[in-house]
């Protein structure tokens, strides 16, 4: 399996989508690279820090998105070509210097920008279309509709970048950022970087990259001339193409992975002499004249994408502006209800689409051979639900809190963000979690609640982060709470890395993106020196742990810190091959549903390693899933469960 | 090299299981593969550690004449590869066809709604009979018991890979996947590879 950095051009290699851009972004001879992780943005960053000392470029885990941007356009200020990746959320974190930076426009090298959407949210908390913010802030706008585009155009777009002198945005989706194809390479160029950042004293004659103080609202107008270069630039692009007959019964208009879909669709229904496809790979600003050409292949447009209207309204708009003796043309798609206008789109959805328009039916499969697959998966296929993995410390944190809160007996509660530990609002976590937003927003939520003292409210408030999310956002929201006096527990789950993207080092872990060694940026030192109190505790000591958090609610006063600090189970089961314990049920001991404590391990506990011998009517430990953490055996209020150290 | 036709463009194959089981390394393995063959190759997957403990799937959608979207469309597998049994039906529910062929790991992972006695794991037997019903042909392999046997359970990956060539249902020679395990599994190369073949042996 070859890394993203092989030097063999031309043949092709089998790259999910972020590798594709982070291989694009080597072939255009990047220096520099800045991402914080997020599903399903984060291979992009983390493929590019895995070859980076190999191929002379420099690559960090920013501490959040904003800064990511910022350090990637001081790099570009100084003439280095530099790349930003980020999930959805991220570009909201960073919209901020966005909308600054289009005014001031880049350095002398490419900016380039990577957001990777998340359509149905299957690892977000919240489901959003950044597409919108190009056309909020003049920011030119591509989408690759395969792995091989992924890479040409990032490649790309740093020539575009510095040709207009703007930052310039790709925006993936996860059917490309995760999924795998083909991808045919490119050079690798050979080149020195030299980076000096030029001031006016230093020029004979300042060029259009020099930083002059320009009143904004005339930055403004040159911001809307390289719009409509690019405009003219993406008039003329290989990424928009035409595959159809010459007149069309319906012409689908499409972009991205529903590129994809939409070739999918028309073959299944067979459709090729009937249907056309014009495929769109630079979306804004919006190539007027190209896409008129098309319009006129057919009387009825579907337009197919992920996730809001946006392709859909901006030909809409486009076409309020053509003489009133153009064609006008029907259109479906998320106006019309053929196509959602949330959740991620597939070749079904598609299928139905088109079959619904022109009244044609589709049958995958046998009927009754369907009738007969569905009944039985209905009546054998047991639900899974999500769960946090064997020997995870945020289940044993959890399960001290349940039993804290319930301990202090008044109706306290947990607000949290996101991570790992957003799973506490179901079974995972003993439904503890009752808030849950954006990274940082339990430790802001809790602010607010934590000062309502004076309208009667006296339930306690823990608000949880994750060790990386802190870094991130969390440190704001603690010193609020310290200077403004509010009372809260803030827990920051310290499992030594960020785990649900896939342990990438953070400011507290000593090691950077590259590997190196580094400073720690120690959580408990920083806390303290903020003047919070700071427990540490080990979740897997549950009695230590739940005496705590009982103690620093009753407190009261500002904000206070507990850091819980387990390494994740699997960061440790790939350091350590052992278990730290055998553990077993003794059947002796174990009296099954005679017991009063109901099955308190597997019907509330359910660490999937722990499972119910119906037949004995014990529980049993699956040694195939069981990591041995041990906990489990101190839930058991017989003693039945043992752990023996191995 | 360049790719022999396939009977049926695009083969669609499914690898299913539950999260951490390992059918990423499955479906990267087969894919690569199937590319150092000259085959068009997109594999789709659930990902994310929110997916542990949960259903999980690759689906590979193999061409010698254009790229395919990482989603089989329902009712269109041609083959799948179960890592566990209920989770090889709930793909049958909704990708199978009377012509699909099935490979099915034999050994149950418990759901945490089946521990808690909110729902029911059905009875094995009866389970794989289902299963059979509703494939034109299917191998049921002990995988997991066969890989304790050598040690640890995540070698049932290398063995259900090395039946699933064994078994002849994939155009591509054994030789050039076992130089991608070569390439895949650095640590523990030789017990793969052993692994691998006792899989392959299984369903001669």
């Amino acid at each position: 399996m070859a890394s993203i950095d092989i030097d063999a051009p031309g043949t092709s290699q089998l790259f999910i989508g972020n590798e594709a851009i982070a291989r694009g972004a080597l072939e255009a001879g990047i220096g520099f690279a800045a991402a914080y992780p997020g599903t399903p943005s984060s291979e992009i960053l983390g493929s590019l820090a895995a070859v980076a000392k190999k191929s002379g470029i420099y690559a960090e885990w920013s501490v959040n998105e904003k800064v990511a941007v910022e350090a990637a356009a001081g790099a570009s200020f100084a003439g280095i070509r530099a790349l930003a990746a980020m999930k959805q959320n991220g570009i909201n974190v960073v919209s901020d210097f966005l909308a600054n930076v289009v005014m001031s426009g880049t350095g002398k090298a490419g900016l380039v920008l990577i957001s990777c959407d998340d359509p149905s949210a299957i690892s977000s908390s919240n489901e959003q279309d950044t597409r919108p913010i190009a056309k909020w802030l003049d920011i030119p706008l591509v989408e690759p509709g395969d792995f091989q585009e992924a890479k040409d155009m990032t490649k790309w777009l740093f020539d575009l970048s510095e040709e207009l002198g703007t930052l310039c945005m790709l925006r993936s989706v996860t059917r490309i950022a995760h999924a795998r194809g083909n991808v045919k390479l490119g050079g690798l160029p050979r080149k020195e970087h030299k980076a000096y950042f030029e001031q006016l004293h230093d020029l004979k004659r300042v060029t259009p990259t020099t930083f002059m103080p320009v009143p904004s609202s005339i930055r403004h107008s040159f911001l809307h001339m390289k719009m409509d270069r690019a405009r003219e630039k993406f008039e003329l692009s290989p990424f928009n193409r035409y595959v159809g007959p010459d007149k069309a019964g319906l012409l689908i208009v499409t972009c991205g992975s529903c590129w994809l879909y939409s070739q999918d669709a028309v073959k299944a229904l067979k459709l090729d002499d009937k249907v056309g496809i014009l495929k769109l790979g630079t979306l804004w600003p919006l190539p007027e004249k190209f896409v008129a050409e098309y319009l006129n292949k057919s009387q009825n447009i579907l337009v197919v994408e992920e996730i809001d209207p946006f392709l859909e309204r901006s030909i809409m708009e486009m076409i309020a502006n053509l003489p009133p003796s153009s064609p006008h043309p029907t259109f479906y798609g998320k106006r019309s209800g053929h196509l959602n206008a949330y959740g991620e789109l597939n070749p079904d959805m598609v299928i139905k689409a088109i079959a619904n328009i022109l009244h044609i039916s589709y049958q995958s499969r046998d009927i009754e051979y369907g009738r007969k697959a569905e009944a039985a998966t209905k009546s054998y296929v047991p639900g899974r639900t999500l769960t946090f993995c064997p020997g995870c410390p945020h289940r044993a944190t959890f399960w001290a809190i349940k039993n804290a809160l319930k301990l202090d007996g008044r109706n306290g509660l947990v607000t949290g963000d996101i991570g790992c530990y957003s799973m506490a609002l179901g079974p995972a976590g003993f439904f503890q979690l009752r808030t849950m937003h954006c990274m940082g927003a339990g430790s802001g939520v809790a602010n607010g609640l934590g000062k309502l003292g004076q309208f009667g409210f006296n339930q306690p408030v823990l608000a949880v982060i994750g060790d990386s999310t802190f870094y991130h956002a969390g440190i704001p929201a603690l010193i609020n709470g310290i200077y403004n006096q509010s009372n809260f527990v803030l827990i920051i789950l310290d499992n030594g890395g960020t785990a649900m993207t896939g342990f990438q080092p953070h400011p507290g872990t000593g090691m950077t993106a590259m590997g190196e060694p580094t400073k720690v940026v120690s959580m408990e030192a920083l806390c303290r020196s903020l003047g919070a109190r700071v427990e540490l505790c080990d979740p897997f000591d549950f009695k230590s742990t739940t005496a705590t958090l009982l103690e620093m609610m009753a407190e009261g006063g500002g904000a206070k810190v507990v850091i819980m600090r387990r390494e994740c189970e699997l960061v440790r089961s790939r350091k350590e091959k052992k278990p730290p314990y055998k553990v077993y049920v003794d059947p002796d001991k174990c009296i099954g549903e005679a017991c009063g404590c109901d099955r308190l391990c597997t019907r509330v506990f359910q660490c999937p390693g722990l499972i119910w011998d119906k037949k004995a009517g014990k529980a049993k430990i699956d040694d195939v899933i069981c990591t041995g953490c041990g906990v489990c055996a101190d839930v058991c209020p017989q003693g039945a469960i043992i752990k023996e150290k191995t | 090299m360049s790719a022999k036709k396939l009977n049926k463009d695009p083969l669609n194959l499914i690898i299913t299981g539950v999260g951490g089981q390992g059918n990423v390394i499955i479906s990267l393995i087969i894919g690569n593969a199937f590319v150092k063959e000259g085959y068009l190759v997109t594999v789709g997957e659930t990902y994310g550690a929110s997916q542990r403990g949960g259903p999980v799937m690759s689906q590979l959608r193999i061409s010698t004449e254009s790229q395919y979207s990482p989603f089989i469309p329902d009712g269109c597998a041609d083959i799948i590869l179960g890592m566990e049994p209920v989770e090889t039906l709930r793909m049958l529910g909704r990708y199978g066809n009377s012509s699909v062929i099935t490979m099915v790991n034999s050994r149950p992972i418990y759901s945490i709604d089946v521990t808690a006695g909110q729902a029911e794991y059905p009875e094995l037997q009866s389970l794989l009979n289902t299963i059979k019903e509703l494939s034109a042909k299917t191998w049921v392999i002990n995988a997991t018991a066969e890989a304790q046997k050598m040690g640890s359970p995540v070698f049932a990956n290398a063995i259900l890979i090395g039946a699933l060539i064994g078994s002849g249902i994939l155009p591509i020679d054994k030789t050039s996947v076992e130089a991608v395990l070569r390439e895949t599994f650095l640590r523990e190369i030789v017990t793969n590879l052993a692994a691998f073949n006792k899989g392959f042996e299984l369903v001669k």
